[in-house]
């Protein structure tokens, strides 16, 4: 039983100050089930990050559709209701970037804990599973106490790592998790993303070191250069 | 250049029904038109921000639903089995007034239209729960105490009156005398516009932290995207009096449809 069928996905940017019309991706079609992961392949600027965020809807896709089978019931992502989207963003599927939003006087294992929080776990519990993340992931404990606005590259995306994978999600969009990791974290990540696969989870990824997960991989999307 | 609003499926997933439901709201000055054919639903722990330039309609908008201001047309409905099946726009001053006091919180911009300058803060606070007919002096001070620790407001400075407080400490008591009646229904007016960036980003600290804490339906409006970028989940865009796009807060910020948002977006710097 597919999770999510993908069917003609299509997103063009219209720019309305220079009257253009801007193609990322035409006519994408896949399946996916649980437990798979599937890799979007291509050169640069052929729209694989669009193409997530449009599962996710950041962005609004332009045709087609994205019917994703949910625990209550079946939605087509392209034109769901808001309310709808945004449940499933808070409870089914999860977007892991390349970018941590830092916020003043939040700390890092802080920003970890939240999407505990927000699903109703108690502080203590939220605590002990985000410093365990933090910990695999070689976030030195020293600072989990710090805020981390002023932390390397790599040390806000393992925070930003921990961050999205510590909640229980149905289906995940990673966009290029390991992009600026050391190889410790990349193994780290290796490892969970394994797991997560074995509970059930699927997968939808695009990656900067495909070498990390090859063996993990169950098909793959090739977008090309379109416009 | 007129562009509909995109339309979706129906909500298919969602059981819940909006806290708040408002149709067709419309409002003029003389030949003004401030506000014309808004139509908006809140959710219960669902923050809804809306944005755009001056004289847009949106502080109006936040009005109408204060039920500072008669509307001159429109339905308004709040989900709340004291006011089941009423359209509030027809309540008579008794009620709205009792509807006002224990639902609908607001803090405004300026702190003066919110607060008595020269009373206590924790005066300021009891106030709101005195008008709710609370009168025993212990409780009262209790209530307002735990207002005022939720929204962060330092305790030794609960005899201060807000004229001697910062921005950032005005706004903490407009807040908690907002919250004190533990309303289903936060309005905010440019809560932290005219703070210190520092200053503001600690009181989004503690809106979001409120809004996790209590699950508050709240309305915020901002002409900042960096505010409704950290507290909305959606988002509608008004211009003219009129709503020109409406989503969720990262594709409206990110992918906006409208030539009017897509301006407002990439103005800022």
């Amino acid at each position: 039983m597919n999770l999510l069928t993908v069917h003609d996905l299509s997103k063009t940017f219209t720019i309305h100050a220079i009257g253009r019309a801007v193609p990322a991706f035409t006519n994408v079609s896949f399946q996916l089930r649980p437990g798979e992961l599937l890799v979007a392949r291509g050169q640069n600027g052929v729209g694989k990050s669009s193409l997530l965020r449009c599962l996710y809807r950041t962005y609004l896709p332009s045709a087609g559709h994205a019917i994703y089978r949910s625990a209550h019931g079946e939605v087509d992502l392209a034109r769901a209701a808001e309310v709808d989207i945004a449940l499933l963003r808070k409870t089914e599927i999860g977007y892991v970037s390349q970018f941590l939003r830092p916020r003043p006087r939040v700390s890092a294992i802080e920003l970890v804990m939240e999407p505990l929080l927000a699903a109703g776990a108690d502080s203590g519990e939220a605590r002990a599973r985000a410093g365990d993340w933090l910990g695999r992931l070689g976030l030195k404990e020293s600072i989990w106490p710090a805020y981390p606005s002023t932390f390397s590259g790599g040390e806000q995306q393992k925070i930003n790592l921990a961050r999205a994978l510590i909640a229980p999600r149905r289906l995940l969009l990673l966009d290029e998790p390991n992009a600026a990791l050391d190889p410790v974290a990349r193994a780290a990540l290796r490892e969970r993303l394994a797991a997560l696969k074995a509970e059930g989870v699927a997968m939808i990824g695009v990656f900067h070191h495909i070498e990390d997960v090859h063996d993990l991989v169950d098909n793959e999307v090739v977008l090309n250069a379109v416009g | 250049m007129t562009l509909e609003p995109r339309t979706f499926d129906p909500p298919r997933l969602s059981d819940g029904r909006p806290l708040l439901t408002a149709r067709e709201l419309r409002k003029t000055y003389g030949r003004v038109t401030a506000v014309e054919g808004v139509s908006l639903e809140v959710y219960p722990g669902e923050t809804l921000g809306i944005v755009g330039e001056s004289g847009s309609g949106k502080s109006t908008v936040l009005r109408l639903l204060n039920l500072e201001e008669p509307a001159d047309a429109g339905d308004y409905r709040l989900d709340l089995a004291a006011y089941a099946g009423e359209n509030l726009l027809g309540l008579d001053r008794y009620r709205r007034r009792e509807l006002r006091v224990s639902q609908i919180g607001i803090v405004y911009q300026q702190p003066h239209m919110g607060l008595r300058m020269g009373a206590s803060s924790g005066g300021n606070v009891a106030e709101r729960l005195i008008m709710a007919g609370e009168r025993r002096f212990a409780s009262l001070r209790a209530a307002a105490r735990d207002s005022l620790a939720a929204s962060e407001f330092p305790l030794d400075r609960l005899d201060d009156p807000p004229r001697v407080l910062s921005g950032g400490m005005q706004q903490r008591v407009q807040l908690a005398k907002a919250i004190a009646m533990r309303p289903a229904l936060l309005l905010l007016d440019e809560p932290t516009t005219g703070l210190d960036v520092s200053v503001q980003a600690l009181v989004l600290d503690t809106l979001l932290r409120l809004r996790r804490e209590r699950r508050i339906a709240t309305i915020v409006v901002s002409h900042d995207l960096g505010v409704i970028r950290t507290l909305a989940d959606r988002v509608m865009v008004m211009r003219g009096g009129h709503v020109v796009e409406h989503g969720l807060a990262d594709q409206v910020l990110d992918d906006p449809q409208h030539p009017y948002t897509q301006q407002l977006v990439h103005a800022k710097l």
